[in-house]
């Protein structure tokens, strides 16, 4: 049985600075993923990848992937807990409040 | 310390001359990601979760004030006003912009450092004692000879694409603080009968998906041979190690696979045929080394120090300290201070810019303007006068870094896990701040006495889990932070492997785990036994009954 199509948002890592991006509209890439452009289909999902292959070229991005999200309406969540500390940024560090929680 | 000479420095600006030029044309889409991935590597950029990660070698974790001084320097330029220091020795910074990097080399330049060999498949950073050179247990400072094995290893040409990536250690002192039986190879410096000084070698241990504790293959190699030694065991390595398998090609695994005999063998015959080639280290070469590392201009202090001891008896706090952070000195009248950078609640490793200044001052008005970098994440001085150490103490206060912590319970060895690394499968550093912020209590704390406590966020145990005598390892149990908690690991000359105890916990039950081990041991232990030792006696099962009691 083929597998049911989640829904998924392109990212990667920006060229001159590494920064977490997403890819919107108009070939945009912005850090926060509430503006991403979420694949709702495979044939989305692909259109994507096409486009993260150009940037690519174009030397804005590194390392572009697709990852599992769900969207609601406060927006979009990522699935993984990798991709949460992506969005996010790191859940310690001198310059977060100590009580930062675990989820 | 060893000092660059003209060749050294011209060396490294031209190195990163070259990685400047590299940069530029990956900026201006000359180099695509794949060409660049390698250049950027041999540079120790790697990138991570969030940003670039630079990752700087301090070799044999020995530096200057100077040095300390410009890399708080680079975190408050360049990075966000912090680094971190890590098991091997090295500081990583978490937070670098691709077009800075260049800068940053040069900066690190100034002061003789780079971050060449910080990553690939070559020989990485050669690790040593914290206590080299100044140890009162010391039988040779192992430093001289941790400098010769870097000039040989530094862009070595026949070992720079290895099977995987190789990893030395060495120790002079008996009592083994490198974790030497650890590493792909191993030095324990030793007598021989005659009195002589030279090297035990030991090969094939390391941590990762196979921990295996190394095993001997020489008792005894004279000094002199040291380096021809190595290269038979590399070029045995070089040659035989797997390349089909990422998993299968460390040192470790080849050993395995052959048979300490047959391995040791091996390299017995290949170094017949080089023993006596040019690698043989010539007694001027030598000296020439050990020069650069004969001991500063000591005072003659006369023990005991009464002003220190007075302090000892008036001030319980202070008292608390030197029990744990201080370390014989083999000079009368000093002490050996290792400065813990874990607070209650603290990122095991890490130190503000700030912190990296004052401890740069304190090196230079208390500890002859030398530090070091310990494998278990905190900083040594190691020559305070101990009429000294009550004033320095009170000045490390003022900066966060007087924790009385050093071997226990909230010392904790932590990678950094799933919140920076893109390797982890979950967050280390979250639990290490949730368990030392439940141990604070130093009266707790000196009650439960010496423990290692490590936790590694995967697989690769880069923090160290299989050896802490409690270890945490952070698995992804579909899409869920877990963690799976072994007991009895050790990382000295005594190395074991720890057990694993059962079934994996979720991080809001881990600090609820370890209480219960740590009351178990409490419970059970005889007077004065350390956990270690408590779990060498009865096993892990009075551990693991309590600890699963309720599941």
């Amino acid at each position: 049985m083929k597998k049911k199509f989640e829904k998924q948002i392109m990212t990667a890592n920006r060229l001159g600075d590494g920064a977490v991006v997403y890819l919107a509209a108009d070939d945009d890439w912005v850090l926060s993923l509430h503006d991403a452009e979420v694949a709702e289909s495979e044939e989305a999902a692909i259109r994507l990848e096409e486009r993260a292959g150009l940037a690519m070229k174009q030397q804005k991005i590194v390392g572009p992937y697709l990852f599992a999200v769900a969207v609601s309406d406060r927006g979009i969540s990522p699935i993984s807990q990798r991709e949460i500390i992506r969005a996010a940024g790191p859940t310690v560090g001198t310059d977060l409040p100590e009580t930062t929680p675990l989820r | 310390m060893y000092q660059y000479n003209e060749f050294d420095h011209a060396f490294l600006r031209d190195r990163t001359a070259e990685f400047r030029d590299q940069v530029a044309r990956r900026l201006a889409g000359e180099l695509t990601e794949d060409e660049f991935k390698p250049l950027r590597l041999m540079n120790g950029l790697y990138l991570q979760l969030h940003a670039y990660m630079l990752r700087v070698a301090i070799p044999y974790g020995t530096l200057n004030a100077k040095q300390m001084r410009q890399l708080g320097v680079i975190a408050k330029r360049w990075d966000r006003d912090w680094g971190h220091f890590t098991t091997r020795q090295n500081i990583q910074y978490n937070w670098i912009k691709l077009d800075d990097v260049p800068d940053i080399l040069d900066a690190l330049a100034d002061v003789e450092m780079h971050a060449i060999q910080t990553s690939g498949n070559c020989i990485r950073n050669v690790t040593a004692d914290q206590f080299a050179g100044v140890a009162a247990d010391e039988i040779e400072d192992s430093r001289v000879w941790a400098e010769i094995m870097r000039q040989w290893s530094t862009l070595h040409p026949e070992f720079t694409f290895l099977p995987r990536k190789f990893k030395i250690a060495i120790t002079g002192s008996e009592h083994d603080r490198a974790a030497v039986k650890l590493h792909d190879i191993g030095l324990r410096m030793r007598r021989n009968e005659d009195g002589e000084t030279g090297f035990e070698v030991i090969v094939g241990g390391g941590q990762g998906r196979t921990p295996i504790v190394g095993e001997t293959i020489r008792e005894f190699l004279p000094k002199q041979h040291l380096l021809s030694y190595l290269e038979a065991i590399l070029r045995t390595y070089n040659l035989l190690g797997r390349r089909d398998n990422l998993y299968k090609a460390r040192i470790k695994i080849l050993v395995a696979a052959v048979g300490i005999e047959k391995f040791a063998e091996m390299v017995e015959e290949e170094w017949e045929a080089i023993r006596d080639s040019v690698l043989t280290l010539e007694p001027e070469r030598i000296r020439e080394i050990e020069r650069h590392f004969a001991p500063p201009a000591y005072e003659e202090i006369a023990e005991p120090v009464v002003s220190f001891d007075a302090a000892r008896f008036t001030d319980p706090a202070f008292s608390a300290w030197t029990r744990t952070n201080l370390f014989p000195h083999k000079q009368p009248g000093y002490a050996v201070v290792t400065v813990s950078l874990k607070p209650a609640g603290g990122v095991p490793g890490d130190a503000t810019s700030a912190q990296m200044e004052a401890l740069a001052d304190l090196a230079e008005r208390y500890s002859l303007g030398e530090l070091r970098i310990a494998h278990e994440q905190n900083v040594v001085l190691p020559n305070v006068r101990k009429q000294d150490l009550h004033r320095f103490w009170h000045e490390l206060g003022t900066h966060g870094l007087a924790d009385a912590n050093v071997g226990l319970i909230t010392d904790i060895i932590s990678c950094p896990g799933l919140d920076y690394c893109n390797l982890a499968n979950a967050r280390a550093i979250p639990i290490a701040q949730r368990i030392s912020r439940h141990f604070a209590d130093p009266a707790l704390q000196a009650e439960i006495g010496p423990i290692t406590l490590n936790i590694s966020g995967c697989i690769n145990a880069c923090g160290h889990h299989h050896v802490g005598n409690i270890g945490i390892l952070g698995v992804d149990k579909k899409g869920v932070e877990h963690y799976q908690i072994t007991i009895g690991g050790i990382a000295d000359e005594n190395a074991a492997i720890g057990r694993i105890l059962g079934p994996s916990f979720p991080a809001e039950e881990v600090v609820d785990a370890i209480d219960t081990l740590i009351a178990t041991f409490r419970k059970i232990r005889e007077q004065g036994e350390f956990f270690i030792d408590t779990v060498k006696r009865v096993g892990i099962e009075p551990f693991k009954e309590t600890l699963y009691a309720n599941h």
